[in-house]
């Protein structure tokens, strides 16, 4: 199962990281790996997540999570890794 | 593992610089359709295009869900109906009539063009290919999704000057049966010289007839990508800037590599070429222009724009093959004017003129494209331009093409309207001297000799 990458850009605000891995573990999506970090007042961070087991389809997740983002005025995108391994490795 | 600086590089070139996957284009071929009876000719197409390509489009957003690429197009091409429609279309309304079902078929599976209302002609035309291209006017006229074009030459044949006697008329008869909108009819008409058979690209996408049953083929874009990139490195030197421009190359072609085969795989129709294509939209910052001001020009036409494009369309060809073993379409940097804000911008601002344009096409990856010029240009003036391009093309072996868009009732300091992807123009003087004598010639212009090449 291709694994999803998720991305989530915007102001930093309390309880970001919460609310999305609430939303994962709702949907039974493992998380796998986070890197986070603020610059200049902005939230930046990378989710690595597994959906071997997850109640949702990719695009599903896509759309929720881009939804629950801008309730919370922030991009959050959900991509599978392929995309990311095409562009960046050899 | 991907780093959340490349994670965040890709999400950027998607959501601030206007990345995306331009085109899924399906290869139809109707060879298996011919047919001399029109009615079962007519039926034929409309099965095979409606089964073939029943789930393309649902395939296309799919994956541009699960990716998180915009896919702007999804598209069919078919084999050149002037071929396709031989044995069955004794009179041009004959072939209106295929022109209308190839646009009920592609309005059934939900794609917004479909290319191959065509006729290779690079050495004569056949009394069908002739109607065709009589045809062309009331086809393109009379439906909403047809695309048409026809070649006129290649680099083996010579240019066929009959043909491109006749298109002068057809052009000019399109823009008349369409002047309600602008003469848009023109802008889904291209003249090539060498076409290639695998162009995934509008206008002049068709599935030729060296091509397997089905395909798909991919276009992507990103001139706002490498505009971006180009920034970071103002000043260095040419090795650092045709370094930027290839590594980009590779990573935008990376990405229609992925999105082609799975579409592929998705469809159960083979991957055929990646089309690494800087195609421009009139969108800020999705400007080809823009990459050339980027370089170092004040405005696209100004002296070194030539020579800044074929640095331009070479590195990008460069990075593209790295990326995918099968490049091919029409693979480099577009130039059409109406679709790139930066190339109106530099029109406007009197820096570009059509022969500097028709410079530029000897080393950019096609043509004169979407440009508006008056109404009242004769026939013969536009087969004369027609007939320069494709010189061009044959003389040089590349693919060069015409698109032309004479605006009846609109003259030089007029604008045109023609919205979407196929943007806003100024109408650009044409020079006024005549060629009538040369045009009205008959026959063609043999090919060109393959060796002292100076």
């Amino acid at each position: 199962m291709t694994k999803l990458i998720i991305t989530v850009i915007g102001k930093d605000t309390v309880g970001i990281i919460a609310r999305v891995c609430s939303y994962l573990a709702d949907h039974n999506i493992n998380i796998l790996d986070i890197s986070q970090t603020i610059v200049g007042g902005y939230f930046n961070m990378m989710m690595v997540a597994d959906p071997a087991q997850s109640t949702v389809t990719a695009g599903q997740a896509a759309d929720e999570l881009d939804a629950l983002g801008k309730e919370m005025g922030l991009s959050i995108r959900v991509m599978k890794e392929d995309i990311f391994n095409a562009m960046h490795r050899i | 593992m991907i780093s959340i600086m490349e994670a965040n590089e890709t999400v950027k070139m998607i959501t601030q610089e206007n990345l995306d996957v331009r085109t899924i284009t399906m290869g139809i071929s109707l060879i298996d359709c011919i047919d001399s009876d029109l009615d079962r000719l007519n039926e034929k197409i409309y099965r095979k295009i409606t089964e073939k390509a029943r789930d393309l489009v649902s395939v296309g957003r799919d994956i541009e869900k699960e990716y998180g690429i915009p896919i702007v197009n999804k598209r069919i091409s078919v084999t050149p109906i002037g071929l396709i429609g031989a044995a069955a279309c004794r009179t041009e309304d004959d072939f209106v009539a295929i022109a209308k079902t190839l646009d009920r078929a592609a309005g059934t599976v939900g794609v917004n063009f479909l290319g191959g209302y065509s006729a290779v002609v690079s050495k004569g035309m056949t009394p069908a290919e002739e109607r065709l291209i009589r045809s062309i006017p009331k086809a393109l006229s009379s439906t909403q999704y047809i695309c048409a074009s026809v070649n006129v030459g290649s680099t083996r044949t010579g240019i066929d000057m009959d043909a491109i006697r006749l298109l002068g008329n057809i052009i000019l008869e399109t823009a008349e049966l369409t002047k309600e909108k602008d003469s848009l009819g023109c802008a889904k008409l291209v003249v090539f010289c060498n076409a290639p058979d695998d162009n995934p690209f509008m206008a002049g996408a068709f599935h030729g007839v060296t091509e397997g049953d089905t395909v798909i083929n991919v276009g992507v874009s990103g001139p706002g990508v490498v505009k971006t990139a180009l920034e970071q490195i103002r000043g260095e030197s040419f090795e650092v800037l045709c370094e930027t421009i290839k590594k980009t190359a590779f990573k935008v072609t990376r990405v229609g590599q992925l999105v082609a085969q799975e579409a592929s795989r998705r469809l159960g129709v083979p991957f055929g070429i990646i089309d690494l294509s800087l195609a421009p939209t009139p969108a800020i910052g999705d400007s080809v222009a823009d990459i050339l001001c980027e370089i170092g020009l004040e405005k696209a036409g100004a002296p070194g724009t030539t020579a800044a494009l074929a640095l331009l369309n070479d590195q990008v060809k460069k990075g593209g093959v790295m990326a995918s073993s099968y490049v091919g379409g029409l693979s480099g940097a577009f130039i059409p004017v109406s679709e790139d804000q930066g190339m109106i911008d530099a029109v406007e601002a009197g820096a570009l003129h059509l022969e500097k344009l028709e410079a530029m096409t000897c080393v950019c990856s096609v043509g004169l494209d979407m440009i508006a010029i008056p109404g009242d240009t004769k026939a013969s003036t536009i087969s004369g331009i027609i007939a320069d391009e494709m010189a061009i093309g044959m003389v040089n072996s590349k693919t060069t093409a015409v698109r032309l868009i004479p605006v009846i009732g609109k003259g030089v300091g007029d604008s045109v309207e023609f919205g979407g992807l196929l943007g806003h123009a100024p109408v650009m003087p044409v020079n006024a001297f005549s060629c009538d004598a040369f045009i009205s010639r008959s026959g063609r212009i043999p090919a060109p000799i393959h060796s002292f090449k100076n």
